[in-house]
């Protein structure tokens, strides 16, 4: 059992108030390693209450920078961070709630040669990424890896999150077998999204990290959570392991990664690979 | 009766308000086994009318609370 010092008893006494967290789960929490794949509008919520939870190790990859049209939402950046990289930002306030933890940052670009070796370190990942190929990207890898993860997306008004146990739940590819095509659905610099959804289904998606980490409740596992902010509807959608799914099915067709078009939030393609490559 | 109970461990919360007082409480029994008992030292008011259904809503026991010299308590809770 690990020594908690007195500060720490303070820092962590509403969790371990909570029956179903209590000492224990608290340690589980300092033990636990969760990467969050995106530092942006679901990234910032998600690293934040992870930090302040307590979570022992947090990994955040991104490889943008901070843009003005960024701080409607992305709530971990401030005006000053304009122009810094959007992880080394997000690192900033996490260790400034809680210098107890460890963040690591990876300034790049999730692709289908660096994503599993970067996973594979990890207890549970957070998908808070802005486009369909790298969603498609992180289901797949983590099916490979055996790692679970929390799916989440939002546009306009809308949120939509699911959690994923491998070989145990429906899996992404379960519900939406591929990609939509380029421009079918438009992204958050086309449509637009309501700030504070961001935070809506972030702090869901870091709830769903923290109860996997301590065991507390059960998960949004074969369902998909949906909500719409205009009306304040919540859905809960029944979802079940498909026999033909490509990746998690009894006869997988995908068994390696590929990477594909993924247009960015705000980004082309080719200026995402430039900018990534710059290392900006 | 009570004179044959001996606690496997104790700690002493006087001057330490609620909640913290039950966190204490909480780290103390996770460190014990089932059946094991922890005697803590509570403050009169808000803290013995707090812990005692804190840590039996938790599935401890209560197996004693009396009365010190000083006016605290001593709470005996059998762990889970």
């Amino acid at each position: 059992m690990l020594d908690f010092t007195s500060e720490q008893l303070e820092r962590y006494s509403r969790h371990i108030l909570l029956q179903d967290v209590g000492v224990e789960g608290q340690e589980k929490l300092l033990e636990g390693k969760v990467l969050i794949v995106g530092a942006g509008g679901l990234g910032c919520p998600i690293g934040l209450y992870l930090a302040a939870a307590g979570v022992g190790t947090i990994g955040i990859v991104d490889c943008d920078t901070v843009d003005i049209s960024n701080l409607q939402r992305q709530i971990a950046h401030y005006t000053a961070d304009i122009g810094r990289a959007k992880v080394e930002s997000a690192k900033e306030k996490m260790l400034a709630i809680n210098p107890g933890v460890t963040v690591r940052t990876y300034q790049e670009y999730l692709s289908a040669e660096n994503i599993r070796a970067i996973i594979r370190d990890y207890d549970f990942v957070v998908d808070g990424t802005d486009n369909f190929p790298t969603k498609f990207l992180v289901n797949d890898a983590c099916g490979m890896e055996g790692i679970p993860f929390s799916h989440g997306g939002i546009l306009r008004f809308d949120g939509q999150t699911m959690t994923v146990l491998p070989g145990e739940s429906a899996c992404y590819r379960c519900v939406f077998r591929e990609p939509p095509p380029p421009d079918a659905v438009p992204t958050c610099s086309q449509a637009g999204v309501l700030g504070a959804i961001a935070g809506m289904l972030g702090t869901i998606q870091a709830a769903e990290a923290l109860k996997f980490l301590t065991g507390a409740g059960s998960l949004l596992t074969d369902t998909l959570l949906t909500f719409n902010a205009k009306n304040m509807d919540f859905r809960k959608i029944r979802l079940t392991r498909q026999k033909d799914c490509p990746l998690c099915g009894e006869n997988p067709t995908i068994s390696e990664l590929s990477d594909n078009v993924r247009p960015a939030c705000g980004l082309q393609e080719k200026s995402v690979r430039q900018a990534c490559d710059a290392g900006h | 009766m009570s004179d044959a109970i001996k606690p496997d461990a104790v700690k002493d919360c006087r001057k330490v308000g609620c909640p913290m007082n039950l966190v204490y409480a909480k780290v103390e029994l996770a460190k014990l086994q089932s059946g094991q008992v922890l005697e803590i030292l509570l403050d009169d008011g808000a803290p013995i009318g707090n812990v005692p259904g804190s840590v039996t809503r938790e599935g401890h026991r209560i197996i004693e609370q009396k009365r010190l010299a000083d006016g605290a308590w001593s709470l005996l809770i059998e762990k889970k």
